[in-house]
């Protein structure tokens, strides 16, 4: 029984997560959901940086944490009175939700546990941004052009929508 | 037992339940957006694993990195009609905007 290092903060990230994760299902308070979103996002970055994915949990820590939760506190303090913080994220059908996910959840672990993956590929560590970089403008030149253009109507269209009318 | 393809598509699979929890429970438009937050998160950690221990290519790292993209846009777009939504009806709770069914 060889527990290594990388072993015991593979376990100790994965147990961040899922917990964090767990605060953003049952909190009952929508700031503390927020928060725990931090620990859900820096999580998964951590998971890509053991799986060799670094160019992608530089991504995720940029869009997410910097980007998207920033974004999600910004409707939350925009929307909310903090006096009613509390009664305002309250949850509805917890039960038969919870019956539903569960057996969901069971239902996909028994058959990952039961499926034989594909294990081919020697895992590698290597750097991957410039390969990255290479395949964005060789063979995916065309989605990451599609993907800009998505992006910028996303920004012009969310200006549009937020906007107070101005009558005249 | 060394850390293996199904360890990571296990915390997948937890990620997608407890998103689709939130989605499910919450009546908060606000909530229900980081539990699709969560599912987009999950779908990602499944495709850099495969990426990493099936195929040995980057393919599935560029396709994290798409669906990343298109969360940053999904959640702009959303968050802005949370705000149309809140100046409208002066309440974020999903059951407000249901006026067209009446």
């Amino acid at each position: 029984m060889d527990i290594s290092i990388s072993t015991a903060i593979f376990y100790l990230v994965a147990f961040v997560t899922i917990v964090s994760a767990a605060g953003v299902a049952f909190s009952s308070n929508i700031v503390h959901s927020a928060f725990s979103l931090v620990g859900t996002f820096g999580g998964v970055a951590t998971l890509y940086v053991f799986l060799g994915a670094d160019f992608v949990a530089g991504v995720q820590i940029l869009i997410y944490v910097g980007g998207i939760l920033v974004l999600i506190l910004f409707a939350v303090m925009l929307t909310h009175r903090i006096s009613e913080i509390e009664i305002s994220n309250r949850a509805v059908g917890r039960i038969p939700a919870f019956i539903l996910c569960g057996g969901l959840l069971a239902l996909l672990v028994t058959t990952i546990r039961e499926t034989p993956w594909l294990t081919a590929a020697k895992p590698s560590h290597e750097p991957t941004t410039s390969r990255i970089g290479d395949l964005f403008l060789q063979q995916y030149l065309l989605p990451f052009e599609l993907a800009s253009i998505v992006l910028l109507v996303a920004l012009i269209g969310a200006v549009v929508i937020a906007r107070k009318e101005i009558k005249e | 037992m060394a850390i293996g393809l199904t360890h990571y598509l296990v915390i997948g699979a937890i990620l997608f339940s407890l998103g689709l929890f939130t989605v499910l429970t919450r009546r908060n438009a606000i909530s229900v957006l980081m539990g699709v937050e969560l599912i987009l998160n999950s779908a990602n950690v499944n495709y850099v694993a495969f990426s990493h221990f099936s195929s040995g290519r980057l393919d599935g790292q560029i396709y994290a990195l798409f669906v990343i993209m298109l969360a940053a846009a999904e959640a702009a777009v959303g968050l802005a009609i949370v705000l149309a939504i809140y100046q409208l009806f002066h309440s974020i709770d999903v059951r407000a905007a249901q006026t067209l069914k009446d």
